[in-house]
């Protein structure tokens, strides 16, 4: 299997505080990979650094070949890394139609562009009603499907999602890991990070668990959901 | 002049002092919403391009049109090259430091102009010759006439490019949430850069009517009306466009009351009396809304 990102004995901190202690992990591509873990072990901190929001003390991360720490959040964007932040941060102030444009910010292909809004509308039919609508107007399952379609305006090959379940109610969560599902099938590779341990593993290929900065776990999803150690920490069993 | 006479021809001379106060106000407000810095050296770029207009108006003889285009751009590119030198340097560091800094080169517009063009006041030379149109009663002159027209060409012109273009939507992007913009692949640095030279292409365009209008410019002209147009943003609501636009009208019609009926020592009190009453009654502004969060 072609590795597409590679995450390599990385160190983050915030001001003092060692965030990220020595992760390692690997995407490979067509996968579904997790992360799950606590509140504050770590999770979002990586996700964060793979975007170049954060920069990593030592360590380097890899995406296609190319060494991507050090680069620009903006520009990580361009070599083919989208992210869903948690909490979704759609731009309120502005329209469902005005957020996917920006998702599209660094594509200049009109004719691919309007193909991929069609997709977009094709796995969120509401963001299609609602287009016009200000962002801020919709509902929190709304806004992270806004969140999801305009990351995936960018045609990424490598789709972070944080917390995509954050919120929600059990419904809505099973919609959006279906829609998840579905996005990997037709061609783009996953990365996601959850609390909802349960879901995550139901969806992915394999998994790591985050520790307080460090991975305690990895390995087959479907193995690690069945483990009891996993089970006793994160599935509630 | 009856008392409605003369209240309606305050409205008018209120309306064009209010347009320079609101294009001052637009740049204060764009730079406020996308970096959450109140520029205090906004005001003396202003002054600036007064200077800059006034140069071009008599060593190059040129007419009011390609002046103020002129120190549109060139005032533009001073407020970008004072966001790279100034305050790119601080994006990480507590906002008061970059306040400080912002005082700081007001200083440096202020004292540096005075060196180089002499603190005495230049008279603006009589480029448009006065002609008033009487209406029934009021008299509207052609300079206001002018003031008020290119103010509203401006805001439009900043209208479309905020809303319908791709760097305008993105400014909206970054002024809202500058990190999730950046995962877009938005250039925030880039952004900054596009929205202090549009803020200041803006405040020169007020400079150079300013010295049309009142004859006369000076390297210290710009405090005033900078703080002015800052309580007009206030008004409005920080970080508002429209409300920056209405923010600065009724400034200006207030103060033009003001003097007409009270007296004009009282009028940059009744300024500041309205800042404090904002901030007292509606600290968001007339056209500011509580953000509510969804979670």
């Amino acid at each position: 299997m072609e590795t597409m990102l590679k995450v390599d004995d990385i160190n983050v901190y915030y001001g003092a505080i060692h965030a990220i202690k020595g992760i390692s992990l690997e995407v490979n591509k067509g996968e579904i990979v997790t992360l799950i873990g606590a509140n504050g072990a770590g999770k979002s901190t990586t996700l964060r650094t793979i975007s170049g929001l954060l920069k990593p003390k030592t360590g380097t991360i890899t995406f296609e070949d190319e060494v991507i720490s050090g680069t620009a959040a903006h520009k990580i964007v361009e070599v083919g890394v989208s992210q869903v932040p948690e909490g979704r941060r759609v731009f309120s102030n502005m329209t469902v139609m005005e957020n996917l444009e920006m998702g599209a910010y660094i594509r200049n292909d009109k004719s691919q562009i309007k193909l991929d809004l069609d997709k977009v509308f094709h796995h969120f039919p509401r963001l299609a009603e609602r287009k016009k609508q200000e962002a801020g107007t919709l509902s929190g399952g709304e806004q992270q499907m806004l969140a999801m379609g305009r990351a995936l305006m960018s045609a990424p090959r490598l789709l972070l999602l944080d917390e995509p379940s954050m919120g929600l109610a059990p419904l809505l969560i099973k919609e959006i890991f279906e829609i998840i599902k579905d996005i990997n099938k037709e061609g783009t590779t996953v990365l996601l990070v959850e609390q909802n341990a349960n879901m995550a593993l139901s969806i992915a290929n394999r998994a790591y668990v985050l520790e307080t900065g460090q991975i305690s776990l990895s390995g087959d999803a479907k193995e690690l959901a069945a483990s009891e150690e996993v089970r006793k920490a994160y599935l509630g069993g | 002049m009856g008392i409605m006479d003369q209240f309606f021809q305050q409205l008018i001379n209120g309306i064009s002092l209010g347009s320079i106060y609101a294009l001052i106000a637009l740049g204060y407000t764009m730079v406020y919403g996308i970096m959450k810095l109140i520029n205090f050296a906004h005001g003396d770029i202003y002054m600036v391009g007064g200077y800059v207009g006034f140069f071009c108006i008599t060593i190059m003889h040129l007419p009011v049109l390609p002046a103020l285009v002129i120190s549109m751009v060139l005032t533009g590119l001073l407020g970008i090259l004072i966001e790279r030198i100034a305050y790119r340097p601080l994006r990480s560091a507590p906002r008061l430091s970059v306040l400080i800094t912002a005082i700081g080169v007001s200083f440096f517009l202020e004292y540096t102009m005075m060196y180089f063009v002499t603190p005495q006041p230049r008279t603006f030379p009589h480029i448009l010759s006065d002609v008033a149109y009487h209406i029934g009663p009021f008299v509207v002159n052609n300079q206001q006439i002018m003031i008020f027209a290119i103010t509203i060409i401006l805001m439009a012109l900043l209208t479309y490019i905020v809303q319908f273009t791709k760097t305008g939507k993105a400014m909206r992007a970054v002024s809202f949430d500058t990190e999730a913009a950046q995962l877009m692949g938005i250039n925030a640095n880039r952004i900054i850069s596009f929205t202090f030279g549009i803020g200041s292409a803006l405040a020169a365009a007020a400079g150079v009517l300013v010295g049309i209008y009142y004859n006369s410019i000076d390297p210290l002209m710009g405090i005033m009306p900078g703080l002015k147009a800052f309580v007009a943003a206030v008004l409005g609501g920080i970080g508002i466009l429209p409300g920056a636009a209405a923010g600065g009208i009724i400034l200006g019609i207030v103060e033009a009351l003001v003097s007409g009926f009270i007296s004009s020592t009282f009028r940059d009190a009744a300024a500041f009396a309205i800042l404090i009453l904002v901030l007292l009654f509606k600290p968001t502004g007339l056209l500011g809304k509580n953000t509510n969060e969804k979670v």
